[in-house]
């Protein structure tokens, strides 16, 4: 809602400053957004009369006018404009004004004949909004030699206020004024709106087939109008100051009363109609070219104004192109009406049209003011285009009107929710300001709700109101009290927080991607992955839910290599989105990222790049956190997104948790990333469930350790080779190393050496060694047996 | 006997001399050896009368004595100065870097989300998560949203059939909550929304932090209070001025915008604040009862407040982010500056 500061003090005027007074509008929960003058500054412009006019001697495009600027004497100028004409009222720059800009006025020579001011356009007045080229013509009852400032009353401010969706009763100066005077404690003057006397019997059929959206219509026929006068200069300011463009008298002043009054009105060329009004649903497909030139298709949910041919408007949101005011129409028909709310909410939006008509419509309009408004809108019409009224059709449905009960507000509920308790006086007061009648009972208030606040129906808002008047600033603070209670805590769980510390001390950096991503990129990189698209995406490179984190990482990664930044350490926590709408699961994700040199370069550092055992030595670093690492196991699988010989699935107990690996080539070659890069994620579910430690007696007995170097097959792989080991190495293996994995001079081709060094101690006495000895005997064997290995000599 | 002062000043001198261990042990065995000339006057004692052999024997003795004081306390002196020879030869450029792994860091929302939870598990509320992918009732109904409520047109919805949505708030958590868990209620719900909105000052994800008090008796007054409190704690101010301004939310009633004093410029008016002196950085209010109805909560018996907050907003001002963006491109020269 944007509106004319000078307008809006006709009907209230608090003894404050612009800007007090927009902290006031803000304050009262009506969110002022800007206060801007409503014209640039400028001094000394006087409203003129061109009173001759002749060409230039030297120069075809200049005139050289004689203007009476009310001093007496006629003022030489030159005017380049080639709208300029005798008889014209105009905006003068006297020598010495001072324009926009900081731009004087001196006395000046083109091409050798004197000029003494200059003839302004709007523009040049920094008024540029909704006007013609050339100079600006003012009306011809501009009053010679007065300031034109003042006579335009241009220090004047435009408030833009941001409203709720609540408070559609403020989308008027009427609703606003209503406001001012309740916030400032100000006197309120409403214009008198006198009924015109109708000149002749004609009305034009009226017939409501839906009463329940529409349970009042009025319409009324002017006669003989002249549609081709013009808008008064003052109604075309308020218009252009509440940032509406002037069209035409008709339209002018239905836009007038829709900003004075609230309520959206419109205007038909009479005899444009067939028959009669009829408000109804449109028919299934029934086709409407609106005044914007679209053409749309309705439906049965649509209510539309028609005549007895075809549907002529939609109700409440526009006008249709067939039946508008035209440089022709000779008689109208106006048009005031209350459709409610669910008659509108939403169908503008379905046809891609937002209007001032649907925004206060699908908010509430005030349906006691349609009458007032008609009425008005006659009265203002009528001195403008002449013309003779009819009397006013009235359709109307009084038990579908809104209807707005009384509302109860218990004393010990406001003061309970408020945490104060505010005076009778007061509160009477606060309600009489918002035009709410009240009479107080024992224990309660009774209140009438005024036509206007659609927003007030329960005790709550009424609690609201009073706040709201009474100022929330004024409202007590305290500190919410509570009792004391423990809450559990899980002992055995980690919190993630801790996960993201770990990653952090690894060297990690964390990412925050967006959950969306491209469908081609998550196409390249699991390809088999489903997860839900969205309806209507930002841009189709944001368009699907991620199935995996690694497309999000592998973007981030690539915006580093794009910045020369050649070490990268990510990872991410969050959801990701597997299966179609209807199965979707959202698991908490955890993942990560490393490429580039394993060190961070410095004085002592190699310069290997990270290969396989760097990302899972982070991973078993990170899932020994919940002290339970012997659940997990890496297990050789493959991935689309993966190097099919360097992937593995993380498991925890069996269950298939997680995958680790490098980024395949073939995807890496598709995205042009050169080096090599490695990629993990992790359910968080397992990650976070860990365990409580438990203790197990310390041994006061020696332990015992042997190393035993096997030569297997090169494609023997360890970790089923070591549990093997230590499943047959007995209860008194404490601890077990795999210290040396060798392949080269010593060892035949084809071969690995693998060293382990075992360790045992008993709990309770001195292991011997022919008991040692049994347990390497049994280990051997399993070995050899299991996995061909012979013992390394 | 008549040389024993000159042989103790002798071998005094030869002690001084010795300028490692080695050589002073040659000292020592010289004069105090099985064969020194100090054993060999001890063992020629016997050659004397029994009256001068005492008064010998004392001299002898002390001079003994003497001189292994002397050695040991060169001993001594060589050690520390071979000790000292070597911390010498040992010593290194310690302001060379230390070897290892860079620290990473966490994201600066990560931070203030963080920042924010802890601040309120401090007073007793509980950190509540929820899906992304919500239903409209959830998201909307439940929040007293009916479909074609112009407040729906205050979040720019996505959308991935009729009822399915990214949540554009996390309030659909408090419902849920609410729904599963008996008052007192004390949560706040950090997480990822979602709106449709894409510009210099908007991105279509961001984060919120929302949080619900349910009990008997809760007031206005506590809310004002737990957001003072909050936002001062939040900016480490103490004197932070914190204005409510009367707003609409379909879920709460009263309902409030927070704003407080620029921390840029302090109030006095800055391009941040739009020179107004004021940030707005929350929203909150009083539950609806409707929302206590669709969640199951009597809303006769228990009273309750809401608030939500921007975590990219608060972070900005907090670290003084000046590109909401940034926070999304993962540039590890923004990130790294978080460490």
């Amino acid at each position: 809602m944007k509106f004319s500061e000078a307008w809006l003090r006709e009907w209230v005027s608090p003894a404050l400053d612009t800007q007090a007074l927009a902290d006031a509008i803000t304050m009262a929960g009506l969110e002022v957004d800007a206060v801007e003058p409503v014209g640039a500054i400028f001094q000394g412009v006087i409203v003129a009369e061109v009173v001759a006019k002749s060409q230039h001697p030297d120069a075809d495009k200049l005139n050289v006018c004689q203007v009476d600027d009310g001093s007496g004497e006629p003022v030489q100028v030159v005017c380049g404009a080639p709208n300029v004409d005798i008889g014209q009222k105009v905006p003068f720059a006297r020598v010495g004004a001072v324009l926009p800009e900081n731009f004087k006025i001196k006395k000046a020579k083109l091409r050798g004949v004197e000029s003494r001011g200059m003839i302004c356009s709007a523009s040049e007045l920094g008024l540029e909004e909704g006007r013609s080229e050339g100079i600006y013509v003012l009306p011809q009852d501009a009053p010679v030699g007065e300031d034109f400032r003042t006579w335009l009353q241009l220090d004047d401010h435009t408030i833009e206020v941001d409203l709720t969706p609540n408070r559609g009763d403020c989308l008027s100066l009427r609703g606003m004024a209503r406001e001012v005077g309740c916030v400032t404690g100000t006197q309120v003057v409403e214009p008198s709106i006198a009924p015109v006397e109708a000149r002749h019997d004609a009305q034009f059929p009226v017939a409501v087939s839906d009463e329940e959206r529409c349970p009042r219509y009025l319409g009324r026929i002017i006669r003989d109008v002249d549609v081709t006068a013009s808008t008064p200069l003052w109604m075309q300011e308020r218009l252009r100051r509440s940032g509406i463009r002037s069209i035409d008298p008709a339209v002018d002043v239905t836009n007038y009363v829709m900003l004075e009054l609230g309520q959206p009105m419109h205007a038909f060329d009479l005899d444009a109609l067939k028959g009669g009004i009829e408000v109804r649903r449109a028919n299934a497909d029934e086709r409407l070219t609106l005044l914007d030139g679209q053409e749309v298709v309705l439906n049965e949910d649509t209510l539309v104004i028609a005549d007895q041919d075809r549907a002529l408007a939609i109700a409440g949101v526009m006008g249709g192109e067939a039946t508008g005011v035209t440089g022709e129409t000779r008689n109208l028909f106006l048009e005031a009406a209350y459709f409610s709310p669910i008659a509108v909410a939403g169908k503008a939006r379905d046809f891609g049209l937002h209007t001032d008509a649907s925004h206060r419509f699908e908010r509430g309009v005030d349906p006691e003011i349609t009458r007032p408004a008609m009425e008005r809108a006659t009265e203002l019409l009528i001195a403008i285009v002449g013309g003779s009224p009819g009397p006013i059709t009235e359709v109307m449905q009084p038990a579908h009107l809104p209807r707005r009960p009384d509302v109860e507000l218990r004393r010990e509920r406001l003061s309970a929710c408020l945490g104060v308790r505010l005076s009778d006086e007061e509160i009477q007061r606060i309600f009489q300001s918002l035009g709410m009648a009240s009479t107080a009972a024992d224990r309660s208030w009774h209140v009438q709700i005024p036509s206007w606040r659609f927003d007030v129906s329960i005790e709550e808002d009424l609690i609201e109101e009073v706040a709201r008047i009474h100022g929330y600033n004024r409202l007590p603070v305290r500190r919410p009290q509570a009792r004391l209670g423990l809450t559990t805590d899980d002992e055995a769980s980690l919190p993630l927080r801790h996960l993201r510390r770990h990653m952090v001390s690894r060297g990690y950096q964390e990412a925050v991607t967006y959950s969306f991503v491209s469908p081609d990129l998550q196409a390249l990189i699991t390809p088999d992955a489903v997860s839900p698209a969205l309806a209507n995406p930002i841009s189709s490179d944001m368009s699907v839910m991620r199935h995996s984190l690694f497309p999000g990482l592998i973007k981030a990664l690539m915006h580093n290599l794009n910045r020369q930044q050649h070490r990268v350490r990510l990872f991410e926590a969050g959801l990701v989105f597997q299966g179609e709408l209807d199965e979707l699961v959202q698991t908490p994700m955890f993942g990560g990222l490393i490429c580039g040199s394993r060190d961070v370069e410095g004085w002592s550092a190699h310069r290997d790049s990270v290969d396989f055992y760097d990302l899972k030595g982070d991973l078993e670093s990170l899932v020994a956190l919940g002290g339970k690492a012997d659940e997990w196991t890496f297990v050789a699988a493959t991935h689309p997104a993966l190097h099919p010989g360097r992937s593995a699935q993380l498991c925890r107990d069996g269950k298939v948790v997680g995958w680790l690996g490098a980024l395949h080539p073939g995807i890496r070659a598709q995205l042009d990333i050169k080096p090599e890069v490695y990629v993990f994620e992790v359910e968080q579910a397992a990650l976070t469930q860990g365990a409580i430690p438990q203790f197990k007696p310390l041994s006061r007995y020696p332990e015992v350790r042997r190393d035993l170097a096997f030569v297997v097959k090169e494609e023997v792989e360890i970790a089923p080779l070591v549990d093997a080991i230590r499943s047959r190495a007995g209860d008194w293996l404490t601890q077990w190393q795999l210290f040396d994995v060798y392949q080269g001079k010593g060892v035949d081709d084809g071969d690995k050496s693998v060293a382990l060094g075992l360790t045992w101690q008993h709990p309770s006495r001195t292991l011997n060694d022919e008991e040692i000895n049994q347990l390497i005997a049994d280990v051997v064997e399993v070995a050899q047996v299991r996995f061909g290995a012979k013992l390394r000599s | 006997m008549d040389h024993l002062p000159a042989l103790v000043n002798e071998a005094k001198a030869a002690i001084a001399a010795a300028e490692d261990a080695q050589a002073l042990d040659q000292v020592r065995v010289r004069f105090l050896g099985k064969k020194g000339e100090i054993t060999a006057l001890l063992k020629g004692l016997g050659q004397l009368s029994p009256e001068e052999r005492p008064a010998a024997g004392e001299r002898i003795n002390e001079a003994k004595q003497a001189l292994q004081q002397e050695l040991e306390h060169r001993k001594q002196v060589i050690e520390r100065s071979a000790m000292q020879a070597r911390l010498e030869a040992e010593r290194i450029d310690v302001t060379l870097p230390g070897r290892g792994e860079a620290n990473g860091g966490l994201h600066p929302v990560t931070k203030t989300l963080e920042r924010i939870e802890s601040l309120f598990q401090h007073i007793g509320f509980e950190v509540a998560v929820g899906p992304e992918i919500e239903d409209d009732f959830h998201n909307f109904e439940a929040l007293n949203i009916p479909a074609h409520h112009p407040a729906r047109g205050m979040a720019d919805t996505f959308y991935f059939d009729a009822t399915r949505l990214l949540r554009t708030h996390t309030s659909p958590v408090q419902v849920r909550t609410m729904q599963s868990q008996e008052p007192p209620i004390r949560i706040v719900c950090p997480g990822r929304v979602y709106r449709s909105d894409s510009d210099l000052t908007h991105t279509p994800m961001f984060h919120q932090v929302e949080g619900l008090l349910v009990d008997e008796g809760v007031s206005f007054a506590d809310l004002k209070g737990t957001i003072a409190d909050f936002l001062q704690a939040f900016f480490e101010r103490d004197d932070l001025e914190v204005r409510f301004r009367p707003s609409y939310f379909p879920f709460t009633e009263p309902s409030a915008e927070v704003d407080i004093q620029c921390v840029m410029c302090q109030g006095a008016g800055c391009r941040v604040c739009s020179h107004s002196g004021w940030l707005e950085v929350m929203g909150c209010g009083m539950v609806h009862p409707a929302v206590f109805r669709h969640s199951g909560v009597d809303a006769e018996r228990y009273t309750g407040f809401a608030f939500g907050m921007g975590a990219e907003r608060l972070a900005m001002l907090r670290y003084g982010v000046n590109d909401l963006r940034l926070f999304f491109d993962n540039d590890l020269r923004f990130l790294s500056q978080f460490n």
